[in-house]
């Protein structure tokens, strides 16, 4: 019999399309604003993919009341959050074009004012655990069993809120919450660890009452195993932090090893350069 | 109900606040008859379930009680993300936490995301005496102000708060609520009505109209009777919605009479005088301006009445600021 975290290769192989897509209209969109955080979207951009397209109960209603939620502490990746909610058919695709113009919905950071699918605004990095602590006490008050995604900035962990939001959400058992940290290891400034040391990350969050699993987060079948593994568990009586160990700029080479990429610009032809990196990036399945 | 042993009748802890000061009780009388209606009130509160009165509605309506602990930041933003759930979240702390130490909360989670939250920011001004400047909220109104999308309402006393309460449960926008500690002399009657955003007027008078707002109210009322009886022609705005502001009040009162003294338990920068003050540089007409207030400093500690007295925000106070300009 097989069992819910099996992944299949046809579901991998379509997950990391999805990843790939995710990367490159990244590229494409960032072309249009000419600055932009690649890196903190190469990151996450399997984080997404599974998500979106596997793990969490959605439907084409982006209000749906019963929906589970993604909310993202990390607000400045939403140029990769963007495409997918458009791929979802939350909004019409020729929006992006418009990304970052005068009067776009679509900016840096995610609007739920204005971005269909966006389930909460962020940008003011330490908000969205607590935001999400809100929404799961929310459906509780009204017998709504849906689950809430936060996905958090390992930079994100030097900020105070987010432990207020861990120490509430551990208190009042929202079991529902799932805290994904992108743990990239880089900040603005430098390296995590050198600006402000955030580990034993694993403990911190053990400590404050969490369940904590740790997973290869460009890894496709392992990180979306363990996503599903975590939402159907419904006699875990505590929430979860998935810290999911990752590379900023992942697929790029050079914004994978010089520090600096947080933000940044491609040319035209450099973005061109990108992207067939990208799209010769084997995925499941490929011949070796 | 005390149940101290070996104690003098007088004797009185934390536990007893909400029985020893009825008028507390007014915000979590007023959420339960809203629940009690069907309306899915929730409520949350820092640490102060006694302090403010919610410990009522946590025993009325258990599951819709949210206790935070004390993490002021964490609670309004939660708040934000129940509200989206279709909960009307009514979260409440010290005005002097809500107004600035949860001000980029409010911010973004709550006004710049267009929910639903009711923000009760208590024992505001200068109400909380001896605990001192830490527990004093003489901003709140300008930072609360300052905020796009946010209506900021300061009622008079219990009454008014009921009323404004009761309407809240069908405003559209976040609102912030400035209060006091639930000692203020009553000003209304039971049944007064209220409505949000427009000034409840007194009357105006051709030398003077004050135009105050909170617990200030009070004070502004007895000093305008004293005035008119000595023969003056005093009226008086209780300005209980700051914003948005009822500049059609406001302009009536700066066409009609020579004087326009603002007063408030709030700093005169950025508070109401500011904000009329806006209004009169923009519409000149007759009347000339004083801001009356906390002069831009941080108060001085005492009972919160000796304070009152000391800073001219009761009735012989404001009549003596208004008749110096008179």
């Amino acid at each position: 019999m097989s069992d819910i975290t099996d992944i299949s290769l046809q579901e991998a192989q379509s997950l990391e399309e999805r990843a790939q897509f995710v990367r490159l209209e990244t590229i494409r969109l960032i072309e249009i604003a000419k600055v932009g955080h690649y890196s903190s979207v190469f990151s996450c951009a399997e984080i997404f993919s599974a998500l979106y397209y596997d793990v969490m109960s959605i439907s084409d209603d982006p209000k749906w009341p019963l929906r589970d939620r993604f909310l993202m502490g990390k607000g400045h990746a939403a140029v990769g959050l963007f495409p997918v909610l458009a791929d979802l058919g939350y909004f019409p695709k020729d929006w992006l074009d418009s990304y970052t113009r005068l009067g776009s919905p679509l900016g840096d950071h995610p609007d739920m004012r204005k971005v269909p699918g966006v389930d909460f605004s962020s940008g003011s990095i330490g908000h969205a655990l607590s935001n999400g602590v809100g929404i799961a006490m929310g459906g509780r008050m009204q017998e709504q069993n849906f689950d809430v995604f936060v996905m958090l900035g390992d930079g994100e962990m030097q900020e105070g809120q987010v432990w207020e939001a861990a120490i509430s959400a551990a208190n009042h058992k929202l079991s529902n919450v799932i805290a994904i940290v992108d743990r990239n290891g880089y900040q603005l400034d430098g390296k995590v660890d050198d600006i402000m040391a955030i580990e034993p990350l694993d403990e911190k969050w053990r400590a404050f009452g969490w369940e904590v699993h740790e997973v290869d987060g460009h890894d496709i079948v392992a990180l979306t195993s363990i996503l599903r593994r975590v939402k159907a568990d419904k006699m875990r009586e505590k929430p979860c932090c998935i810290i999911a160990k990752t590379v900023k700029g992942k697929g790029i080479d050079y914004m994978e090893t010089e520090p600096g990429w947080h933000l940044g610009y491609l040319s035209p032809e450099d973005s061109e350069k990108a992207r067939q990196t990208i799209l010769n990036t084997r995925i499941s399945g490929d011949p070796q | 109900m005390n149940t101290k042993t070996n104690l003098t009748p007088e004797s009185w802890q934390y536990r007893d606040l909400n029985e020893r000061t009825p008028s507390l009780s007014v915000m979590a009388d007023t959420l339960i008859e809203l629940a009690d209606q069907g309306y899915p009130i929730a409520a949350g509160t820092a640490d102060l379930q006694h302090s403010n009165g919610l410990v009522k509605f946590a025993n009325a309506y258990p599951d819709r009680f949210v206790q935070f602990g004390i993490s002021e930041q964490n609670m309004v933003s939660a708040a934000a993300g129940m509200a989206t759930t279709g909960m009307i979240p009514y979260v409440a702390t010290f005005a002097s936490f809500l107004g600035l130490l949860t001000c980029e909360q409010i911010r973004m989670d709550v006004a710049y995301c267009a929910q639903p939250v009711r923000l009760i920011g208590h024992h505001t001004g200068i109400s909380m005496g001896f605990y001192g400047t830490s527990h004093h909220a003489t901003e709140d109104i300008s930072t609360m102000r300052a905020i796009a999308d946010l209506t900021v309402v300061s009622p008079a006393d219990g009454a008014q708060f009921r009323q404004l309460l009761l309407e809240s449960a069908n405003y559209p926008e976040p609102i912030y609520f400035r209060i006091g500690r639930g000692h203020e002399p009553a000003v209304y009657s039971e049944n007064e009505q209220f409505q949000l955003g427009k000034a409840k007027v007194h009357g105006m008078g051709s030398d003077i109209t004050i135009i105050a707002c909170g617990m200030a109210v009070h004070g502004a009322k007895e000093a305008v009777a004293e005035l008119n009886k000595i023969g003056y022609s005093a009226g008086l705005i209780d300005m209980h919605t700051i914003k948005p502001l009822d500049e059609a009040a406001v302009l009536e009162a700066v066409n009609h009479s020579r004087i326009i003294l603002t007063v408030e338990e709030h700093n005169i920068l950025g508070g109401l005088g500011s904000a009329v003050a806006e209004i009169m540089a923009e519409n000149p007409g007759k009347a000339r301006l004083k801001r009356h207030g906390i002069m831009d400093e941080y108060a001085l500690i005492s009972p919160p009445q000796r304070l009152y007295q000391h800073y001219k925000l009761d009735g012989l106070g404001v009549r003596e600021i208004a008749e110096a300009l008179l």
